[in-house]
């Protein structure tokens, strides 16, 4: 086979992955109708996906929260003006850093296993079992999976946004002569003072945050429902995952900043 | 009645079945055996609807398969059951929760009716003492016996058997054996067994055919395969099989 056979090949298969994975969200959200009797099961995903990605969210968190008000500082100071730290850290924790670092660590965490999960069932003849009983694998496997994330990245994704400013404020006190007081004040501000019920920085995070949890299980269901081949399968299902998960999260955290900040003004 | 017709299907640019061609009479058992990867699970996922057959006509109780919308499916799936090997239990479930499973899914039954149905068939395939065990504290034998009292919870007519006895002890399988026996006898299930084993054709089975080829390249009684010195026949069902 020659180089654009190849090249050829490989398109036609990332169009055809992207569209399986279209199709299953496009499915998800017609089974939404299945969510009352699911309800317990979605809970217990939720439930599970917190706990399981709480503790890294929040160490990573804290670090990224110092680092971000070491870089900004260290510039910041070389104009005397670090006063304006607390502002820069609040806003850009809200914005970009705290749905990227929630995305990313629950990618790692909860959507590895939701693929390994699905996978192993997916080889085990356990999902053809679902369909021979007429249970249909998407609003019992899938739809749960996809709302408890929805649902749990938004959440995450304040913690993380207050554990990194928290962290930033650290740093500031510590290595910068930033008071808390001054920090604090300047990041309430800088959150508070919003004609809507919350700044934009804030809606935009939270709302990033949602479309990051709805990717990340989407992907990760659709690469447990395609695994085959046995344990191999699983493990390539588990890599393939967490790598779209992590080129979505960034792709489409840069397509809704955009979109929030330059196109819709 | 199982009626398979001249049934072809490729995958990719390998044609697993090329023209296969069987039928199970009510109330028997048929036996398929075959080398692995010749397309036996393929056989019985083109009855219960999962994959579509290229050509050739597929019937179950007269009515054809493959151009059966979702709900004819879906029909015609709570008539059959299929036993999966090693069983396909669901491991976040208890034995009793999934053996309750497809009655719960689509049945109109009361819970109690559900819970009657359950202890039923986990009494007939000996589990009753195991219910709140989960899937994963069971040995295989004990996961294929509750696989097949999920396959018979719906009351089926017609059950698909995936290898029921791939890596279990002689001892094991001969339950297994006769449990598929009994369904059969006690239930009046027409039954579609996918086998390697000799001792399963001989104690299940009405009527065994084996695959060569993607058709069905021997058929016959035990009695009449194993008199008729056909190398198919010696390999699969002579002295020196399992
Ligand atoms: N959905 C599928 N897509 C592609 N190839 C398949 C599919 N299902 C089965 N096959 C291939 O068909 C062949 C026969 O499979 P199978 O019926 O499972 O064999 P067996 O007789 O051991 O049960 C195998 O080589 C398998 O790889
Ligand atoms: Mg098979």
């Amino acid at each position: 086979m020659n180089a654009p056979q190849l090249v050829g090949q490989s398109l036609r298969k990332r169009v055809n992955d992207a569209g399986f994975v279209v199709d299953l969200l496009l499915r998800t959200a017609l089974s939404l109708g299945f969510l009352p009797r699911r309800t317990r099961f979605t809970l217990d995903m939720a439930f599970n996906a917190g706990v399981r990605a709480l503790p890294v969210t929040m160490v990573v968190a804290a670090f990224a929260g110092a680092i971000l008000a070491m870089q900004t500082g260290i510039e910041l100071r070389r104009f005397g003006d670090t006063g304006v730290l607390g502002t820069i850290t609040a806003l850009s924790m809200c914005r970009e850093m705290g749905p990227f670092i929630t995305g990313v660590i629950l990618a790692a965490t909860v959507g590895s296993s939701m693929a390994a999960e699905i996978g192993t069932m997916k080889v085990s003849d356990e999902v053809t079992a679902l369909e021979v009983m007429s249970v249909d694998p998407i609003n019992y496997l899938v739809m749960p999976r996809v709302i408890a994330l929805a649902v749990m990245c938004p959440l995450l994704t304040a913690l993380t946004d207050f554990v990194g400013i928290c962290g930033g404020s650290l740093v500031a006190a510590q290595n910068l002569g930033v008071s808390q007081t001054l920090f604090w004040n300047s990041a309430y501000d800088a959150l508070a003072s919003s004609e809507h019920f919350l700044p934009k920085e804030v809606y935009v995070g939270l709302f990033k945050a949602l479309v990051f949890g709805t990717a990340i299980a989407t992907v990760s269901c659709a690469a447990g429902l395609r695994a085959n081949g046995g344990a191999l399968g699983v493990g390539l299902a588990v890599q393939t995952a967490v790598r779209n998960s992590v080129i979505l999260i960034i792709v489409l955290g840069f397509i809704i900043t955009w979109f929030f900040y330059f196109l819709a003004g | 009645m199982i009626e398979l017709n001249d049934v072809k299907k490729q995958f990719g640019d390998r044609q697993i079945l090329a023209g296969i061609s069987l039928s199970v009479p009510r109330g028997m058992n048929y036996v398929l055996m075959g080398p692995s990867g010749s397309g036996k699970s393929v056989t019985l996922r083109n009855i219960i609807g999962i994959v579509r057959p290229d050509s050739g006509s597929v019937r179950v109780g007269g009515m054809e398969v493959p151009t059966m919308d979702r709900d004819q499916l879906m029909a015609l799936r709570r008539r059959m059951g299929y036993l999966f090997q090693n069983g396909a239990l669901i491991n976040w479930l208890s034995v009793a929760q999934n053996v309750a499973l497809p009655l719960q899914e689509h049945s109109k039954l009361s819970s109690s009716e559900v819970d009657d149905r359950v202890q039923d068939v986990l009494r007939m395939v000996g589990m009753q003492n195991s219910a709140e065990q989960s899937p994963t504290d069971i040995s295989g034998g004990m996961k294929l016996r509750v696989g097949l009292a999920r396959a018979l919870v719906t009351q089926p007519e017609y059950v698909l058997y995936d290898e029921p006895n791939a890596g279990l002890d002689p001892i094991i399988s001969h339950q297994i054996h006769e449990l598929i026996a009994e369904v059969r006898d006690r239930l009046g299930v027409t039954g579609l067994i996918v086998t390697h084993s000799r001792a399963c054709a001989v104690h299940c089975g009405d009527r065994i055919g084996i695959l060569e080829n993607g058709r069905i390249g021997l058929e016959g009684s035990v009695a009449e395969l194993t008199s008729s010195g056909h190398p198919l026949a010696k390999a699969f069902l002579g002295s020196g099989a399992d």
